[in-house]
Order: structure tokens, then sequence, then C-alpha cells
């Protein structure tokens, strides 16, 4: 029952832990094929990796979805403050899963998994992130999501709480 | 169950927010560690290094203790709320970004009806 304890369900997306997985589910009342145009299309993806109520700014897109194919996002305001995440796209298979590495960081990266499972018209989003080590993970685990802007201003709310 | 508007989480979010904090309390979960020691460890200043651990102790993820002239920083006594807290936080991250998804999903899908419907 770890795993039980460990998973937070909060409005639809659903969160677990393992040592060094963390896996990320969510339903969509849509097609897998559709999911999959919204995840690999550049114009698309940029609508939706980098919400504004985090505080993200994805400046520049480049993903080439295909097995052996590779991406980069930019991220920041301008490109003093850019922050850059790349890697390959180690196994695509169209509509159903892409995996791909997370190549940034100075020491073995994660590498993330997303499957697309379709049930009566809706579907199964399962994303995992698998690090090589239980210490990788706590230390690097969704770097994307702390931008050094968003930083900034939760910075500032401390500030204000203290 | 951990609230949101609980000042103490938002204080653990931005706690957690930083890579060398989070590297930082991964450290202190292996061992107690000084100050000085952690400053050398992520090859910064003592000064940069006390406001991190200033931070992650205003969010109760650890707690700090001088004796002489040695500041010994350990893993906080909210050991289980800081995990939620760590998880709470990702998923907020992912949940903020699927829920952006689900809109262009839900643009794909009509987008199809319409086509199917023959306008």
């Amino acid at each position: 029952m770890d795993q039980a304890n460990s998973a937070l369900e909060q409005g639809r997306t659903k969160v677990e832990r393992t040592e060094r997985e963390i896996i990320v589910t969510r339903t969509f009342d849509a097609p897998a094929r559709l999911v999959f145009e919204a995840w690999t299309t550049p114009e698309l993806f940029k609508r939706w990796w980098a919400p504004r109520s985090l505080g993200m700014h994805l400046r520049s897109v480049d993903l080439d979805v295909r097995t052996g194919g590779t991406y980069r996002l930019e991220f920041g305001e301008d490109p003093a403050s850019s922050m850059a995440f790349f890697g390959n796209y180690v196994e695509v298979v169209p509509n159903a899963k892409i995996v791909w590495t997370n190549d940034e960081g100075a020491e073995e990266g994660s590498v993330t998994t997303v499957t697309f499972e379709e049930q009566g018209g809706k579907t199964l989003l399962t994303l995992s992130e698998l690090y090589p080590s239980k210490e990788a993970l706590e230390a690097n685990a969704g770097a994307e999501g702390a931008m050094p802007e968003q930083f900034d201003q939760l910075e500032e709310l401390l500030g204000e709480l203290g | 169950m951990v609230q949101f508007n609980d000042p103490r989480l938002d204080a653990s979010f931005a706690a957690l927010s930083d890579a060398t904090r989070r590297g930082v309390l991964a450290q202190l979960s292996q061992s107690d560690s000084s100050i000085s020691d952690l400053a050398d460890r992520f090859h910064m200043t003592l000064t940069g290094m006390k406001k991190h651990v200033g931070v992650l102790e205003h969010a109760g993820l650890i707690t700090t203790e001088k004796v002489g002239r040695v500041r010994t920083c350990r893993i906080g006594g909210r050991g289980l709320e800081a995990e939620a807290a760590w998880i709470d936080w990702y998923r907020s991250v992912w949940d903020a970004r699927f829920d952006e998804l689900d809109k262009v999903v839900q643009q794909l899908k009509d987008r199809e009806k319409s086509d199917g419907s023959g306008k």
C-alpha cells in the first residue's frame, strides 16, 4: 500500500512516487490521436507546456518527434535569462507512446515515458520520469517547474510572509 | 490533508522551487552538515548558503543549531509533511499544464466535430 499512501489526488491529476520514479496520470475526454497531436505539434505544445499560472514563459520550441529525433525547449523572457531543456526521442509510437531523455543536467538525467491509452473515446495519459537514483530524483525532479522568474516571485512572496 | 492557502505550504513550495535547496535537502537527508560544508559542496559563498538555509528553515523543512562557532543543519521534524509538500508542488506543475492541454485537446475535438458535420 506504499504507493497508495504516497499518491496525491487533487484536481484531476494524480501523482505517485516510488524510489526513483515519479508517475503522473490524467484522463482526457478525447481520442488518443488528438492528445498525441497536441503533444507533438510545436504550435499546440507551446500553448500548454508553460502555463501562465506558473509564471513560465516558453521562448522557443523545437520538436522532431520521431524515434532518434531531438527536441529543445527554451524558457525565459529574453536570451540573457534563457534556460534550455533538451534531449532526444528514444522511442515514438504514433498515438500511443513517446519516450525521451532529459539531457540538460550535468549528470545523467531522467528518462520520461508518456503513454496514451484510449478506452471508450477517452484517453488515459501516464507520464513516468525515471531517475538513475533516488538522490537524483530528489535533487532534480520538476526542475522545469522552477524557472528563475517564478522563483523570484516566490521569493518575494516568502519575503512578505516572513 | 495540506491546505493550499496554508502560508507554511507556500513557504514549502518556495523553498522547494530552487534546485540548490532541493540538493541541500537531499544532502541533509543523508547526514547533518554545517553551513560551511554545504557551501563547499554546492560551490557557493557562505552568505549565499546562509540564505538558502534560512529559506529552508523558515519553511520548516530543516532545523539548525549553533554549537560554538558552527551552525549544524538537519532535516526538519516535519519529514512527512515535507514529502507531501514536495509531491504536491510537483503535482501542481503538472495539473496546471494538463488543464491547458485539456483546453487544446477540446479545441481539436470541436474542430473535428464541425469538420464531420459537413461545414
